[in-house]
């Protein structure tokens, strides 16, 4: 079975994408979400399976590396924490598949995209069901691939392609620290192996290693180099430049990589390694810290953006934000748990905001939108739900994850922890305001758009509405349903078993009573300011943004990030190839070189033709000048 | 063993390219002449298949050897193969079809000559991978100079007698040292038989100036920093079977002999000498890949990006770790295949549109779209995406690097995001996009031969991308018996200082 859920996915985009044009588009579009559907089944009855009966497997597929003491397998490894990434991966993935045969319809190009989209799903798996670092490795850079692929997909577009690169090479730079910390882990346990490594963490707390001449434990570097590699893959502070680009890629990739599954590898891998993380009191400082950054600076970037998808994106990046802080202070299972809700309002979103965004032939700005909500009942509707749910509305799913994620931080109860959870609740109201700012601007309102005549919009078609339908019952009901099981003080525990390593249980106090209505209450409230600032009288907003016009323009550049690594990585080192290739290797290496040596030759070899000028006069007076030398020497000596 | 194996595959090439020179040389025959080289080539990578077959990968010892009386008493004929050796022999008689092939496009004139200059070529090359005595290796190492120089500077382009004359001063001048060293060497130790050479070693204070000399032929060679300017001009003037075979087969035999002979003869130079390869190497993983960056003809950025992976190749060397240097020899054979396909994708379009700059070209996906995915693959395995063949090798390069010196192998990994830097970018420029020219358009997509030759390089990358065991599993025994000779001779050597 569990070979059926890996290989579905990789026969069905081989069979699309290299037999697409003979079977047909229709075809291929059945068969790669079919394939994947059965998959996401499958994957359901492991995940009850390992609820029920605590399944846990390690399959051996193959060899992979073997050299020396290095041994590196194919595998596919099922305990709890793969088997709820399966779900998620599988689950979302077969939606965005359905719903993609409505999006693309269009596109001449169909078999292709759904090969990638099926090529994408067998690379997350691979990289959830590893039973050792250098798979996750593979998987961790073929999810990269398939995101730069699709991210390029309408490969015309300039900026689409710009935007690919940078995605690969931003995330490379992640995966360049996550490399070394995987050399790190070989040199310090000679293995690769995740339980092998795992259970020999508490033997070498005290190693300590030099590393650029810093003398540290082994322990906290291998932490942060992982992390470094986590923050490339879910777009943490500093690495996160890439994701806002990565829109420029089709909407149901959006949905599926950039929201629900592949940007949340980097907190899979921490949760994967918290039998490491938790003896590393360094290591997750850094990770509460650069979560709680995150979370925060996104969030005010999401407030001015005016694109649709660029503010979902911005969000993704916040609300992953969260989930690292989560990890951060220790608390791994409320992470997953945000995690998995996450997955299903973010793709609700973005599939939603995809909805839209046909509807109006592909304008992005919602400057250009608003007060069709009549004209899209369903997607309107579908959208409150998602930004319910986002916001941590009572009782939606994000209400459960987010203010666990916050709960636990206060409880933490060191400074940092109470820095998270202040954090937490300011950008708690942040979303709030930016998430009904979206609602509102795009469908409440005058509409906006001169292209396109109001009559002209129509709802999207059913393939389309009906995966939005599911991820909206998810996003209602995945709180409540699976809250106990995630988080619960009693069941989680069993649940999560030996994936998930707690050196000590996780707080079981409860917050004080006013802490517990503080978030929740924040975001009922901002809902009527927000619709009164949006809507009703707009003035307020352009006043503010008058008054603070630097900030604005601060903040919707994003910071300057881009203009940032701009100016110190991409034209220096444009200037230093030019500089060594032309002036090194050119002026210095091939002068001096080759080229200086065949000149000496040369000009030696004309200054020699010279003494052979024929005169016998010249001749016989060089001799008598050389004879008289000689005597004269003769004579002295 | 009595069929001499070894010799056959050394000579075969060669009487091919006999018989083709005796046949008649009117227009019409020149096909024919393609078909015999094809067939001569085919035969011996079949004969190095059956090689490899019937090789014990368990034994240390070197295998069919062959050793005949030449020099009456003094130096001696003798090969030999090892798990080391092996690969790079079916890596030659490989790639040499494949260039045999690619010939259908690239050569107007001469092409019988061009045949015959390949297949002596190819001679050359196997017999530098089995020799097993100084002399006879210097030889074939030398010899294989003078095909490759005739390929550039009669077939080469419009500066292919100035390539011609830098690539050949280079090489000299680091193999005159040599020769000087082999000599030295037999006159120390009384005998060029490496086997022998392995047993009686070499008194330690003549390692240091020997390992010198032979470091000076393969430095030119490989090519390292900062001896490496010859092979951006070289390619680029090369036609496309000549840069295919010298990036995928010549720079090889520097690596070869860095691992057969600097580590096999001069273990305590080799130790005392780390740092200085290693920080040459780390000069070319990164200086050139900055350069690569930069470049505006599609050769030359290639042609870097080789002095790039070369240099991967020799930090994985002198690690003396087991993963160093098998997946340095891992990282040559991958190499191997990953430029030739390479120079072969350029070759494809620079036959159609007669320029290698990168700004002539644009959208070629929109017309080319098989094209567009064998190119792809084949920028992924240059920039060492898991999955392929590249992967592998850097990464036990790497590993074998971080046990050694950490910031060694986090410089070293830098050279990683810059490869994927530069190849994208040029797929980009070339691939993508719109059309930027209506000649463009006009351009057709893989013709037959070059889907044949295209695919036959596809397939390993992948394959042993995802299982790389065949290759691993032939080396294993023999690299480990590289690193015990030469940690013995190193702890002897602490013992007897002590």
């Amino acid at each position: 079975m569990e070979y059926l859920i890996l290989f579905l996915p990789l026969i069905a985009s081989i069979v699309s994408g290299f037999f697409g044009k003979i079977i047909g588009d229709k075809p291929s579009q059945i068969i790669t979400s079919l394939f994947v559907s059965v998959s996401a089944i499958l994957s359901f009855i492991v995940f009850f399976k390992v609820i029920n009966d605590g399944y846990v497997n390690n399959l051996i597929i193959a060899t992979w590396i073997n050299s020396g003491s290095l041994n590196v397998n194919w595998s596919i490894n099922i305990d709890a924490l793969s088997s709820v990434m399966l779900v998620v991966v599988t689950l979302i993935s077969s939606l965005v598949h359905i719903y993609s045969i409505g999006y693309m319809s269009h596109d001449p190009n169909k078999p292709r995209f759904m090969s990638f989209l099926s090529l994408f799903t067998f690379s997350m798996l691979t990289l959830v069901t590893s039973d050792n670092f250098v798979q996750l490795f593979f998987g961790w850079e073929a999810v990269g691939l398939c995101s730069y692929f699709l991210i390029g997909f309408w490969y015309k577009k300039e900026s689409a392609n710009a935007a690919a690169i940078k995605a690969f090479i931003v995330n490379r730079v992640g995966d360049f620290g996550f490399a070394l910390g995987i050399f790190l882990i070989f040199y310090i346990f000679g293995t690769v192996n995740y339980g092998e490594v795992f259970n020999q963490v508490p033997e070498v707390l005290d190693k300590h290693i030099v590393f650029l001449g810093i003398k540290a434990n082994s322990i906290d570097i291998i932490c942060i180099l992982l992390f470094i590699g986590a923050m490339g893959k879910s777009a943490q502070f500093l690495l996160h430049t890439w994701l806002p680009d990565a829109m420029e890629g089709p909407t149901p990739v959006s949905a599926l990589i950039h929201a629900a599954t592949m940007v949340t590898a980097g907190v899979f891998l921490i949760v994967r390694c918290s039998p490491i993380y938790e003896y590393s009191e360094l290591a997750l400082s850094l990770i509460t810290i650069i979560g709680m950054i995150t979370a925060f600076f996104a969030a005010t970037v999401a407030l001015v953006q005016t694109d649709i998808k660029k503010i979902i994106a911005y969000s993704t990046c916040s609300q992953l934000g969260y989930m690292f802080f989560a990890t951060g202070v220790g608390a791994y299972n409320v992470a997953m748990f945000h995690l998995f809700t996450h997955a299903f309002f973010k793709a609700l979103l973005f599939l939603g905001s995809g909805s839209v965004i046909h509807s109006f032939k592909n304008e992005q700005n919602i400057n250009q939108m608003g007060g069709v909500w009549k004209k899209l009942p369903y997607t309107y509707a579908l959208m409150m739900v998602g930004t319910l749910a986002l916001t941590g509305f009572p009782f939606l799913s994000g209400f459960y994850s987010k203010d666990a994620i916050i709960e636990f931080a206060y409880l933490k109860g060191n400074n940092i922890g109470i820095y998270a959870a202040s954090i937490g609740i300011l950008t708690a109201l942040l979303t709030s305001i930016y998430s009904w700012r979206l609602i509102f601007k795009t469908f409440h309102g005058n509409y906006n758009n001169s292209k396109i005549n109001i009559e002209n919009l129509h709802e999207s078609p059913l393939v389309m509405l009906a995966p939005l339908l599911v991820l909206a019952v998810g996003s209602i009901f995945a709180g409540i349903l699976f809250k106990e099981l995630f988080i619960g003080h009693e069941l989680s525990y069993d649940f999560w078993s030996t994936s998930i390593k707690f050196l000590e249980p996780l707080s079981k106090n409860h917050p004080p009573t006013w802490f517990l209505f503080l978030t929740p209450s924040i975001v009922v409230i901002s809902i009527p300011i927000s619709f009164y600032l949006f809507v009703y009288n707009k003035n307020i907003v352009e006043e503010i943004v008058k008054m603070n016009k630097p900030l604005y323009i601060f903040l919707q550049n994003k910071w300057y990030f881009d203009e940032l690594y701009n100016t110190i990585f991409v034209k220096p080192s444009k200037r230093l190839g030019i500089f060594l290739w032309k002036k090194i290797d050119g002026s210095i290496i091939d002068r001096f070189g080759p080229d200086g040596i065949s000149n000496l030759i040369k000009n030696f070899s004309i200054r020699a033709v010279k003494f052979q000028s024929g005169f016998i006069y010249q001749y016989a007076f060089v001799m008598l000048i050389g004879f008289s030398v000689l005597l004269t020497l003769l004579i002295l000596n | 063993m009595n069929f001499p194996i070894l010799s056959s595959l050394i000579l075969l090439p060669t009487l091919g390219a006999i018989f083709i020179l005796f046949t008649n040389s009117s227009n019409k025959k020149y096909q024919s002449s393609k078909y015999v080289a094809l067939f001569i080539s085919l035969a011996n990578f079949l004969l190095s298949l059956y090689l490899w077959f019937i090789f014990d990968k368990s034994s240390v010892e070197f295998q069919f050897l062959e050793n005949r009386e030449w020099l009456s008493g003094y130096i001696n004929y003798k090969v030999g193969v090892d798990g080391i050796s092996i690969l790079f022999i079916i890596l030659t008689t490989f790639i040499t079809p494949i260039c045999i092939i690619s010939v259908n496009a690239t050569i107007k004139n001469k092409l019988k000559d061009f045949l015959i200059a390949i297949l002596i070529m190819e001679t050359f090359m196997i017999g530098v991978f089995c020799s097993l005595d100084l002399v006879v290796f210097y030889l074939f190492f030398e010899a294989g100079l003078i095909p490759m120089f005739l390929i550039i500077g009669i077939w080469g382009g419009e500066r292919r007698v100035y390539s011609a004359f830098k690539f050949f001063l280079y090489t000299l001048l680091g193999s005159v040292l040599m020769l000087i060293a082999i000599i030295s060497i037999y006159w120390i130790a009384g005998t060029t038989d490496v086997e022998k050479l392995y047993e009686v070693g070499i008194d330690a204070k003549y390692q240091n100036l020997l390992w010198l000399a032979f470091f000076s032929s393969f430095a030119v060679k490989t090519p390292m920093w900062p001896v490496h300017t010859w092979l951006p001009d070289a390619h680029v003037e090369a036609p496309t079977a000549g840069s295919v075979l010298l990036a995928a087969i010549l720079l090889k035999m520097a690596g070869y002999g860095f691992i057969r002979f600097s580590l096999g003869l001069f273990p305590l130079a080799s130790e005392y000498f780390v740092p200085l390869i290693f920080i040459l190497s780390l000069i070319a993983i990164i200086y050139t890949s900055f350069v690569a960056l930069m470049q505006e003809d599609m050769k030359k950025l290639i042609a870097y990006s080789s002095v790039a992976h070369m240099g991967f190749v020799t930090l994985g060397i002198f690690t003396m770790t087991q993963q160093g240097i098998e997946g340095s020899i891992f990282q040559m054979i991958s190499h191997g295949l990953i430029s030739a396909a390479l120079f072969l994708c350029v070759g494809v379009i620079y036959e159609r549109h007669h320029t290698r700059l990168i700004s002539e070209y644009g959208g070629l996906v929109s017309v080319m779209p098989r094209y567009a995915v064998v190119f792809m693959v084949f920028t992924l395995g240059a920039l060492g995406l898991p999955g392929t063949t590249g992967f592998i090798g850097e990464f036990l390069i790497l590993m074998g690097t971080f046990k050694k010196n950490f910031i060694v192998a986090t410089i070293a990994s830098l050279g990683v995001i810059l490869a994927a830097a530069y190849m994208l970018w040029l797929y980009k420029r070339i691939i993508f996009g719109e059309i930027v020219n209506q000649n463009l358009k006009l351009m057709v997509d893989l013709k037959r031969f070059e889907i044949v030759i295209l695919f036959s390089l596809v397939l390993p990358i992948i394959l042993f991308g995802f299982y790389p065991e065949p290759l691993m599993d032939t080396i294993k025994v023999s690299v480990g018996n590289v690193l015990e000779m030469y940690n013995l001779n190193i702890n002897s050597n602490i013992a007897y200082n002590n």
